[in-house]
């Protein structure tokens, strides 16, 4: 019962990623928005990485291109890597408290952005505003929250 | 891991060779554009409920002010409607080719690309209502981008500022022929290769030269804001204010020119 009802869960919470992704948003918040997607990837591969782990973050980042009509494979590549990471150390996420995790995500996200960041670079211009890297601080501001929130959703029995 | 990520690295590298992934990635647009129509409802829905709970007064002004507008307007289009037959008429005595305005359709915008890097928008009219890549994209006010991938729905189009658009523009004032890049960071756009004589000042209207078969001639592109010309650099740095309001429109103009054929006629003649 409760398997069932996970498996309804995560690409639901997939999909409300992929809104607020999309959603638009003033001028200035533009550089402010977290990485959705790649915390909501985090939140699945560090609880149940036996479900979602590297392929599922590769299809995802492929959606994510073409929802954001960047370069096909960009986002994929950026988060294969991050999840990689995740599911490796995904016992010691878990057992850390919430302000640590979020300093993990911190690093995770700036990770994740410096990796588009140079795939950029590669193929054209490259941001000339600092601001582009907030987008972390704001994940990991927002982590507590979104991590409360889905575990509640998920009913999962971690820690 | 090693296996997917050298994956996404050869996707990479085929987008940016290969034309066909572009297929591809409008055949997976199909299946994604109800995301995007998700997205853009509740927007559209306070938009709606705010039309509706504005005041009585407040509609009767804007109708008013409205009236105003469209007896202005109107009485422009019918100067412009005799300049216009003149031109053609001159045009015709001297073999060039006849300016015909196109097919317009009025398309709404569903999605604005929100990756910091690309300027796109997603616009509700696809494939079904004949809309081509290439094809220009207008506001109310000026030149907005081009269509670059048409999916059953929906297409997606390229501003003019973002960094991989160019517009082929000429100054209205002596007709200087230049090319504006965008730029995606100050969401404006630059000439280039304008050589530090060239006849450009601040305040310079730039409309479309039409010389790109791409985009209609004769709709304003944007102004020159600001001009350095400094010796020390082989050409000129002009920055260029975009005319359409590329961040504000909501409804767009899709347009079929019809220039293409007409301007080979005569050739074949």
């Amino acid at each position: 019962m409760t398997s069932q009802h996970n498996w309804f869960v995560i690409p639901m919470s997939f999909i409300l990623a992929f809104m607020l992704t999309l959603l638009p948003m003033p001028g200035w918040a533009i550089w402010l928005r977290p990485a959705w997607v790649l915390m909501v990837m985090i939140f699945w591969s560090m609880s149940s990485p036996e479900r979602v782990n590297v392929g599922t973050a590769w299809i995802v980042g492929i959606i994510l291109d073409v929802l954001l009509g960047s370069l096909l494979g960009e986002h994929a590549f950026a988060l294969t890597i991050i999840t990689y990471i995740v599911v490796r150390m995904h016992t010691r996420l878990r057992m850390s408290p919430l302000i640590q995790q979020g300093l993990s995500i911190f690093f995770l996200v700036l990770l994740y952005q410096f990796i588009l960041f140079c795939i950029q670079g590669f193929i054209g211009s490259l941001p000339n505003n600092w601001l582009y890297w907030s987008s972390s601080l704001t994940s990991m501001l927002l982590w507590p929250w979104v991590y409360s929130i889905m575990r509640v959703r998920s009913d999962m029995k971690i820690v | 891991m090693i296996f997917l990520a050298l994956l996404a690295i050869t996707l990479m590298i085929l987008d940016k060779q290969v034309a066909t992934v572009s297929r591809v990635r409008a055949a997976l647009s199909l299946p994604l554009a109800p995301i995007q129509y998700a997205v853009s409802w509740p927007i559209q829905l306070v938009d709606k409920i705010l039309d509706t709970i504005s005041s009585h007064d407040a509609l009767v002004k804007e109708n008013l002010n409205l009236k105003a507008e469209q007896l202005r307007l109107k009485a422009q289009v019918q100067r412009l409607l005799a300049i216009e037959l003149e031109n053609n008429q001159l045009k015709s005595l001297t073999h060039a080719s006849v300016n015909i305005q196109g097919k317009i359709v009025v398309a709404q915008l569903l999605a604005v690309a929100t990756d910091p890097f690309t300027n796109q928008v997603v616009l509700d009219k696809g494939g079904k209502d004949n809309v081509f890549v290439g094809q220009p994209v207008l506001d109310a006010f000026g030149v907005m981008g081009q269509v670059i991938q048409v999916g059953p729905l929906t297409s997606r189009v390229l501003l003019i500022n973002d960094s991989h658009s160019g517009v082929p523009v000429q100054v209205v004032r002596n007709g200087v022929r230049a090319i504006a890049i965008g730029d995606a960071y100050t969401r404006k756009l630059r000439l280039t290769n304008v050589t530090q004589t060239s006849d450009i000042r601040v305040g310079d209207l730039l409309i479309t030269s039409g010389l790109g078969d791409n985009y209609p001639e004769g709709y304003p592109v944007g102004q020159v804001t600001s001009l350095v010309k400094d010796p020390g650099l082989q050409f000129a740095t002009v920055v260029v204010e975009p005319a359409a309001h590329l961040d504000k429109s909501r409804g767009v103009l899709l347009v079929w020119p019809q220039q293409v054929q007409k301007i080979s006629n005569p050739v074949k003649s």
